[in-house]
């Protein structure tokens, strides 16, 4: 579980989050929902760490991930794993040099253990042809894949994503936001999604919460969030003429 | 402006600490080091030797020329072109270059990993990425630039010799004993430390320059030019300084 309690963050006098207090359960797909601008991304990036909040704390399952020595931090940091918006692939590695990475530096397995562990992780994302391939040479969707490998090859306790759909088709949206989903409940992970993609709200996510102004406004999940009378809310989710129609139908 | 430069020079410092902290796995580094060497040392040899010849050759004409005294030995010539190559040409100059050619890639290199967020992607994993990324191409170059300027000097005096044999401009003989004439071997010495000294400053400074960049291509360009400019100024500063600790 993470959670964080009271959470400040500002750029330049400029405040980005107030008063975020939020838990995300284990287990399940938690995925932070908002506007261009909202904040989701910054309230992603406190919570791994790479932005200090000026206020507030944050808590990986029961540690204070705030008051936590660098050192310390790094042990937590082990089970994290990261799928950015662009992916985050080093240029100058191949694949299976990318997602054999963490294995290298953090575990002591022999050479053969880690190409069988390697191997594993690129057969889970379907992405065994493309072990030798540099992510230049690489697909939008392939680059993702390739992304959540490295992310999971240290079977991590905690996974977040920065919009893992932004730049792909909706067919390959809806694989990579299986492929997540299933990770998250196969290996019982705290997967924290940060999107703006409709069809992964209503697909997967399990737990929502929706960031205006910097500031939470709604939490839920994509059971009810259809039927909230939360005015910003319904701007966010029927924004498309699509949508709005598909509202009036229902109704 | 002196806000900016003491802001800079403690976030520099700062990095250095970050940069030579203990590194996660010395096996790792190793591979990395090995790869940088080839990279940012072992591929600068040909522009370094085109570089070399030539001014060698064109430091022999040059001297050829202003000497042109029958009270004048002409041994001096050599002498004079090897004391250009190994004071001055094979060390600063060389090391301005590589600032062009070297300081530019390594800003550009970490400054696109900066923007495209591969820096923040290491430092999730629990990576210290100053470390892993910086550190393998400060050791690479310190430990390969001093070779080139000792490549630049023998190329350099190389390019003389050529010159002074194919155009007749003097005797190839008196040429090689200018080379041997009031030889010091400090002055080489000399030399190669002032080369890892410059190796250290290009490539800390650059790494320097493409890890704090923000933005997007615009900035990478422009940390790219700053660490050219910055690393090519305290060159100067440092060969001034070293000059004076090391050859008075």
């Amino acid at each position: 579980m993470i959670s964080c309690k009271n959470l400040y963050k500002s750029f330049d006098g400029r405040t980005i989050l107030h008063d975020i207090s939020v838990e995300f359960k284990t287990g399940c797909t938690n995925l932070i929902i908002g506007r261009s601008g909202s904040g989701k991304t910054v309230l992603l990036k406190c919570l791994v760490g790479l932005h200090e909040p000026e206020k507030g704390e944050i808590f990986f399952d029961d540690l204070s991930f705030t008051n936590l020595s660098f050192s310390e931090r790094k042990e937590i940091r082990k089970n994290i794993g990261m799928i950015f918006q662009g992916g985050a692939l080093l240029d100058s590695s191949t694949v299976f040099e990318n997602v054999k990475l963490p294995l290298d530096l953090f575990t002591n397995q022999s050479e053969k253990e880690k190409r069988e562990r390697v191997e594993f992780c690129l057969e889970r994302v379907k992405l065994s042809d493309a072990q030798k391939l540099y992510p230049s040479e690489l697909s939008g969707g392939m680059i993702k894949r390739a992304a959540i490998a490295r992310a999971i090859v240290l079977n991590p306790k905690y996974l977040f994503c920065d919009e893992p759909n932004s730049g792909l088709d909706p067919q390959t949206s809806i694989i990579i936001d299986e492929l997540i989903h299933n990770i998250t409940k196969e290996y019982n992970i705290t997967t924290i999604i940060n999107t703006h993609d409709m069809n992964s709200v209503m697909e997967i996510g399990e737990k929502i919460i929706f960031i205006h102004q910097g500031k939470k406004w709604w939490e839920g999940s994509n059971d009810i969030i259809l039927n909230s009378d939360n005015k910003e809310l319904n701007d966010f989710v029927f924004a498309s003429a699509m949508a709005k129609r598909a509202k009036s139908m229902l109704k | 402006m002196i806000e900016q430069i003491l802001t800079a020079t403690g976030k520099y410092f700062i990095l250095m600490r970050k940069v030579f902290s203990k590194p996660e796995k010395f096996p790792i580094y190793h591979t990395r080091i090995y790869a940088e060497i080839v990279s940012l040392g072992i591929n600068s040899i040909p522009l370094t030797a085109i570089i070399s010849i030539f001014i060698g050759a064109v430091i022999t004409l040059q001297m050829s020329i202003s000497l042109q005294n029958p009270f004048i030995p002409q041994y001096l010539i050599g002498y004079a072109t090897r004391e250009t190559m190994t004071l001055e040409f094979s060390s600063t100059v060389v090391a301005l270059i590589l600032a062009g050619k070297v300081g530019s890639n390594i800003a550009s290199e970490i400054g696109t990993m900066r923007i495209t967020e591969q820096i923040d992607a290491l430092e999730v994993m629990g990576i210290n990425s100053a470390s892993y990324l910086i550190l393998p191409k400060i050791v690479a170059t310190v430990c390969s630039f001093p070779f080139l300027s000792m490549l630049s000097m023998i190329i350099g005096i190389v390019g003389g010799y050529i010159i002074a044999a194919f155009t007749g401009i003097m005797i190839p003989d008196d040429y090689l004993e200018g080379l041997k004439y009031c030889f010091v071997m400090w002055e080489i010495t000399y030399s190669l430390i002032k080369m890892a000294v410059f190796a250290f400053i290009i490539t800390s400074i650059s790494a320097f320059c493409g890890y704090y960049a923000k933005g997007n291509s615009l900035e990478v360009g422009r940390s790219s030019t700053t660490a050219v400019v910055a690393s090519s100024i305290t060159i100067m500063i440092f060969n001034l300084i070293l000059t004076q600790l090391m050859l008075t």
